[in-house]
C-alpha cells in the first residue's frame, strides 16, 4: 500500500498529539516543581528552585507514608509472589473440570474495582477478628497487605503461569530419575526455571502495591501510606512539593527502565553468543566425521 | 545372578486404552536390549514403567531381582535418557553431570573427581564449564549419557536418543553408544523405531506392536525367523501372499494361493486347512523365464527396475494385481519393464505364519 | 456473617471445598480422565502442603470470604455493635431501597442524586472506554505491525515512563494543567480566545480528561500484545488482494485482536467506574461520581451496610459489563486475562 505524504503527516501529527497528551501533563507538573511560586505553576516561570524537594523531604507525614508504602510493598511481594507461584502450579495440576471454576475465582480480583476489594477486606476482617478474638490482626497494614494481595497475587500468578506453561516436564522427571527428592526438584529445577518470571512478578507486585490507592484507602484504617497522605494533601490544597514527588517517581521509573534495558541487552547478547558457539561446535563435529555409508 | 529387569504380566492402561498388554520379559545383566516398534506402540510407556514414572495397572516389574512396586523413580537403580535429553539449561555441563551425585549428598571433592573422569570418558574434558546451550547435538548427547552414568545405575534406559540427530552423526553415535556400553558393562535398554539401529546395536530385540511384545530374540532371529506376521512385515522388506494350507510334511507345508500352490517352511506348526500368510524376502526371489524345477514359482509382469549399483530393486505385478518386490545382486541379468517373468524361491526361503483374524 | 453461623461458614466453606475437590479428583481418576501420580505424590508432602495452604488462604480468606462478607453485610440493618447478632439483626433490603428512594424522611420520590451519579458514572465510563480505544488503536497497530525495532523500543520507553506514576499524581497533573492560573488558561487568555480563566474543574471537563488519561496505558498494552501476534503476512496478503485499509482493520486485525480489545476495554471500564482518585482531585463541589458516594457511606455516614450495598451495586455492574463484553466478543475469561 502506498502511503501518501499527506497520510504520513497526519499519522505523525497523531503520534505527536498522543504523546503530548500522555507526557505533556506530567512535564508541566514536573516543571512546576522547579518554579518558586507557592502554587504549582509553570508560567510565568518566576525562578528556578530546588526548595520544593527539600520541603518534600521535610514533610513528616509524607515521609512516614513513604516508609509505610515501602514496607507494605515489601510485605505484599513476600506474600503475593509465593501465592502467585502456588496458584500457577496448582493451575497446571488441577483436574480440567475444577480448573475453570478455580480460574474464575482467582482471576476475579483483577476485574474487580479496587474500592470493592478494599471494602470487602475491611468488612470481613473486622467480623472475623472480632469473632475469633484476634483483634490484633485488625490492623491497617495487615489489612492493606491482604487487600492488595488479592489482585496482585493474581497478576503474579498470570506472569508465572505464562512461563510455567513453557516448562518441560521432562526436566522434572530427569531430576527425579537421577535421584532427586520432590523438594529438591522444586528448588533445583522448577524455581531456577521460573526465576525470571518470579523476578518480574516481584517487581510488578512491589510497584502495584506502591502506587495503589483505591484498595488502600479503605483498608488502611488509621495507618497512612504515601498515596493516602497524598490524597489528604489534595483536599487541603496543593503545593509544588507534590510535583517534586512526581518528578522523583518518574526519574526512578526511567532509571529502572534503562537498567532493565541494559540487563536485557546483555542477556540477549550472551544468548546469541551461546547459540553461535553451539553452531560452531556442530559444524566442527560434522566436519570430523566420515560420510554415512550409502544406505 | 538375578536378571537385570524382569517384567511379569505387565499391563498399562490409560482409561480404556491399553498401552501395554501382558508384557513378560527377562533382560540379562550386561545386555544391550532394544525395543523396536512403530510409533505409538507403547515403547515409551513400557520404558517409563521400568523407570517408575508409571505404575503398571497389573503385573510386576523387578529390577535386580527386587520388586519395584511402590518404589518411585528417584529410588530405582535405573537412569533414563530422555527423547529430548532434558538437560538442565541453567546448569553447566559439569553441574549437569554431577547433579545425581549432588542430590545423593556426595561430598564436593569426590563429586568433582567423578565428574572429571566422566568428562574424559565422553570426550568433553574441555567443556565442563560451558552451558548446555553452547554445545553441539552430539556433545549434548554425550552429556546426557555421562549424567546418567554418573549415578552408576544398574540399568540405563534410552528413549530414541538419536532421533533428533543429523543422519551422519546418528550413524557415528551408534558405534559410540555400543562402545560405551561395552566399556561400562551395564544393561542398556534401548528404544527405537529404526530397525537399522536395533539390528546393528543390540544383543537382543523385542519387537512391539500395539502394546504387545510380539517376539524377542537376537537380530538374526527377528529378521530370519519371525514368529508373527507383524514381525515378518516390520523387520526388513518382505513379500506376503495369502492362502490356505493344503498339505503339511516334516517342517514344510504347501499353501494354496491364487497364484498356485506354493511351498514354504512351517515353523509354527500350522495344520492343513488353516488360513496362512507366506513371506518371501525380496532377495530370496529368483527371476526366470520358465517354471522352476525345485521350489515354488508363479508368473509376474515387471513394472519397474531401480538400479542402485550393488543391488537392483525390481517391482513386479502378479495375476491378482498385488505388487511384489525382488532384489537382485550385482551381476544379475536385469529384466526390462513390461517383461513377463516367472518368480521362484526355494521352500526354505518361504515362511508360513498364521494369518491373524483380521488382516 | 455474624455470630456462630458466620464463623461456621468461615471455617466450613474451605473445608467443604477441599472435600469436593478431593472427591472430584478421586472420581476423575476412577473414570480414567486423570492419570499419573496424585497431587501429594507429584509434589511431595512439604511442597504439596505449601501449595494447598497458599492457594487455600488466597482463594478463601483473601478473595471469597471477604466478598461474601460484603454481600452479607449489604443485606443487614445498621446497628450499634452491641446489637449485632441480636434479635434486630435480620436480613433486609433497606440498603438497596435507600439507593432507589432515599431516606424515609425525605419528600422526594426517588433518590435522584445517587441514581443519577450511578448512571452518569456508568455512561461516562463507557464513553471514556470507547474514546481510549479509538485513540490507542492506531498507535498500538503502528507499534505492533509497522514500527522499526529501534522506534518500537523508543515508543515503549515513552509509554513506560508515566506507567508507574500513581493515579493521584496523574490527576494532580491535570489539576496543575487546568487550574485557573494553569498553563492552558494562560494560553487561552494569551491568545485572546477567552478573557476570563475557564473553570475546567467545575465543568467536570478536568475530571473526564483526567479519567481518560489515567487509564490510557491499560488500553494500549493489551491492544499492542494482541495485534503483535498477528502474522504480518496476513495483512500483506489482504493488501495484495486489493482490500482497502478499513477492510483490513475491520475484518483481519480487529477479529484477530479481539482478546486484546476485550481485555483493554474491560480493564479501562472497570478502573474508570471504580476510580476514586480522579473524582477526589479533579471533581468540583457539585461533581457527580459514584465511588465518592460509596466512600462517604463508610467514612462520612458511617453506615457500613449501606456502603456494602452500594459497593455491591457497582460490583454487579462491572460483572455485567465483563459478561456483556465476553458475550459480544464470544470469548472466554481465560482469553482476556492473559
Ligand atoms: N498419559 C497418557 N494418557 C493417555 N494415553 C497415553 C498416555 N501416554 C501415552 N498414551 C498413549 O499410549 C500409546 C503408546 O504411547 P507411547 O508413548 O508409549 O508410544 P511410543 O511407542 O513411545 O511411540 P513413539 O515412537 O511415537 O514415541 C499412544 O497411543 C499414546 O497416545
Ligand atoms: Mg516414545
Amino acid at each position: 500500500m502506498t502511503v501518501s505524504p499527506f497520510q504520513r503527516i497526519l499519522f505523525a501529527l497523531y503520534i505527536a498529539i498522543f504523546f503530548i497528551y500522555l507526557l505533556g501533563p506530567l512535564a508541566v507538573m514536573g516543571a512546576s516543581a522547579f518554579n518558586t511560586p507557592e502554587y504549582p505553576q509553570v508560567w510565568p516561570f518566576e525562578g528556578f528552585t530546588l526548595d520544593w524537594f527539600g520541603k518534600l523531604f521535610a514533610d513528616q507525614d509524607m515521609m512516614y507514608g513513604l516508609k509505610m508504602s515501602l514496607w507494605i510493598g515489601l510485605l505484599v511481594v513476600c506474600i503475593s509472589v509465593p501465592i502467585g507461584l502456588a496458584g500457577a502450579i496448582v493451575m497446571t495440576q488441577i483436574t480440567p473440570r475444577a480448573r475453570s471454576l478455580y480460574y474464575l475465582v482467582v482471576v476475579s480480583p483483577v476485574l474487580t474495582p479496587g474500592i470493592i476489594i478494599g471494602i470487602s477486606t475491611v468488612v470481613f476482617w473486622r467480623q472475623f477478628t472480632g469473632q475469633t478474638g484476634t483483634r490484633f490482626l485488625y490492623d491497617g497494614v495487615i489489612l492493606t497487605v491482604f487487600g492488595q494481595a488479592s489482585f496482585i497475587s493474581a497478576y503474579c500468578m498470570l506472569i508465572i503461569l505464562a512461563r510455567l506453561q513453557r516448562f518441560d516436564r521432562a526436566q522434572e522427571e530427569a531430576a527425579l530419575d537421577l535421584g532427586a527428592s520432590y523438594p529438591q526438584v522444586f528448588f533445583h529445577i522448577l524455581l531456577p526455571f521460573l526465576k525470571p518470571a518470579l523476578f518480574s512478578a516481584a517487581v510488578l507486585a512491589f510497584l502495584s502495591s506502591f502506587e495503589n490507592y483505591n484498595t488502600t484507602t479503605f483498608s488502611i484504617l488509621a495507618e497512612k501510606t504515601l498515596t493516602t497522605v497524598l490524597a489528604g494533601r489534595m483536599r487541603q490544597g496543593t503545593t509544588p512539593a507534590i510535583s517534586a514527588l512526581a518528578v522523583i517517581i518518574v526519574a526512578v521509573t526511567v532509571l529502572g527502565a534503562i537498567v532493565y534495558e541494559i540487563l536485557k541487552r546483555r542477556a540477549d547478547a550472551a544468548a546469541v553468543q551461546r547459540q553461535r558457539a553451539a553452531q560452531a561446535a556442530e559444524e566442527e563435529e560434522l566436519a570430523g566425521m566420515p560420510s554415512p555409508a550409502p544406505a | 545372578m538375578a536378571a537385570a529387569v524382569e517384567l511379569e504380566g505387565v499391563n498399562v492402561t490409560f482409561g480404556d486404552f491399553v498401552a501395554v498388554r501382558q508384557a513378560n520379559l527377562t533382560i540379562e545383566p550386561g545386555e544391550f536390549f532394544s525395543f523396536l516398534g512403530p510409533s505409538g506402540c507403547g515403547k515409551t510407556t513400557l520404558l517409563r514403567t521400568i523407570s517408575g514414572f508409571i505404575e503398571p495397572t497389573h503385573g510386576n516389574v523387578r529390577i535386580g531381582g527386587q520388586d519395584m512396586k511402590g518404589i518411585g523413580p528417584n529410588r530405582r537403580p535405573t537412569a533414563l535418557i530422555f527423547q529430548n535429553l532434558a538437560l538442565f539449561p541453567m546448569m553447566s555441563v559439569a553441574e549437569n553431570i554431577g547433579y545425581g551425585l549432588r542430590v545423593r549428598g556426595v561430598p564436593r571433592h569426590e563429586r568433582d573427581e567423578k565428574v572429571k573422569n566422566l568428562l574424559i570418558q565422553v570426550a568433553l574434558t574441555e567443556h565442563g564449564h560451558k552451558r548446555v546451550a553452547e554445545l553441539s547435538g552430539g556433545q549434548k548427547q554425550r552429556v546426557a549419557i555421562a549424567r546418567a552414568l554418573a549415578v552408576e545405575p544398574k540399568v540405563l534406559l534410552l528413549d530414541e536418543p538419536l532421533s533428533a540427530l543429523d543422519l551422519k552423526l546418528r550413524q557415528h553415535m551408534r558405534t559410540e553408544l555400543r562402545a560405551i556400553q561395552k566399556k561400562v558393562g551395564i544393561t542398556f535398554i534401548y528404544i527405537t523405531h529404526d530397525q537399522g539401529e536395533a539390528l546393528t546395536m543390540s544383543d537382543r530385540i523385542a519387537v512391539m506392536n500395539a502394546g504387545v511384545i510380539e517376539q524377542v530374540g537376537d537380530g538374526r532371529a527377528v529378521y530370519a525367523e519371525p514368529r508373527t506376521p507383524f514381525v515378518a512385515a516390520f523387520v526388513g522388506e518382505n513379500n506376503q501372499i495369502r492362502g490356505r494350507i493344503t498339505q503339511v510334511a516334516d517342517g514344510f507345508a504347501t499353501l494354496e494361493t491364487p497364484l498356485g500352490l506354493l511351498k514354504g517352511r512351517n515353523p509354527v506348526g500350522l495344520g492343513a486347512g488353516e488360513e496362512a500368510l507366506l513371506f518371501v524376502r525380496p532377495e530370496a526371489l529368483r527371476l526366470g523365464h520358465d517354471g522352476q524345477a525345485n521350489g515354488s514359482g508363479f508368473e509376474a509382469e515387471t513394472l519397474d527396475v531401480a538400479y542402485e549399483g550393488s543391488v537392483t530393486h525390481v517391482t513386479l505385478r502378479v495375476r491378482t494385481g498385488q505388487k511384489i518386490t525382488a532384489t537382485l545382486g550385482a551381476g544379475s541379468a536385469l529384466p526390462a519393464p513390461g517383461e513377463m517373468l516367472c518368480l521362484g524361491f526355494a521352500p526354505q526361503d518361504g515362511l508360513l505364519l498364521k494369518r491373524p483374524e483380521r488382516a | 456473617m455474624s455470630g456462630i453461623g458466620g464463623l461456621t461458614l468461615t471455617i466450613g466453606l474451605p473445608l467443604v471445598a477441599a472435600l469436593v475437590l478431593v472427591a472430584l479428583s478421586a472420581y476423575e481418576r476412577r473414570a480414567g480422565a486423570a492419570t499419573g501420580p496424585g497431587f501429594f505424590q507429584r509434589n511431595g508432602l512439604a511442597i504439596g502442603l505449601y501449595l494447598v495452604v497458599a492457594v487455600g488462604f488466597w482463594a478463601f480468606f483473601i478473595i471469597l470470604l471477604p466478598q461474601l462478607a460484603m454481600v452479607d453485610m449489604s443485606f443487614r440493618p445498621k446497628l450499634p455493635p452491641a446489637q449485632m447478632g441480636g434479635p434486630k439483626d435480620l436480613y433486609t433490603l433497606e440498603n438497596y431501597r435507600y439507593f432507589l428512594f432515599g431516606s424515609t424522611t425525605s419528600t422526594a420520590e426517588w433518590n435522584w442524586i445517587h441514581i443519577k451519579a450511578f448512571f452518569l458514572t456508568i455512561g461516562v465510563s463507557v464513553v471514556i472506554t470507547a474514546f481510549n480505544f479509538v485513540i490507542c488503536y492506531p498507535l498500538a497497530f503502528h507499534m505492533a505491525q509497522s514500527a522499526t525495532l529501534a522506534r518500537l523500543r523508543m515508543l515503549l520507553l515513552l509509554l513506560i515512563i508515566p506507567y508507574w506514576v500513581n493515579e493521584i499524581l496523574r490527576a494532580f497533573a491535570f489539576r496543575v494543567l487546568l487550574s485557573s492560573g494553569g498553563i492552558i488558561n494562560q494560553l487561552l487568555m494569551g491568545s485572546g480566545i477567552t478573557s476570563e480563566p475557564f473553570d475546567f474543574l467545575a465543568a467536570d471537563i478536568g475530571l473526564y480528561m483526567g479519567l481518560s488519561y489515567a487509564y490510557l496505558l491499560m488500553m494500549i498494552f493489551p491492544l499492542y500484545n494482541a495485534i503483535e501476534s498477528l502474522d504480518k503476512n496476513q495483512i500483506e496478503a489482504a493488501r495484495d488482494l486489493g482490500a482497502p485499509w478499513w477492510h483490513i482493520h475491520a475484518f483481519i486485525v480487529m477479529p484477530h485482536s479481539k482478546p486484546g480489545i476485550a481485555s483493554g476495554c474491560t480493564l479501562v471500564f472497570m478502573l474508570t467506574a471504580g476510580a476514586l482518585a480522579a473524582p477526589l482531585v479533579l471533581g468540583g463541589p457539585r461533581t457527580l461520581w459514584f465511588t465518592p458516594i460509596v466512600y462517604d457511606r463508610f467514612y462520612q455516614a458511617f453506615n457500613w451496610p449501606q456502603g456494602a450495598a452500594y459497593a455491591l451495586i457497582l460490583l454487579v455492574t462491572c460483572i455485567v459489563f465483563v459478561l456483556v463484553v465476553l458475550k459480544a466478543f464470544r470469548l472466554s475469561l481465560g482469553e482476556i486475562t492473559r
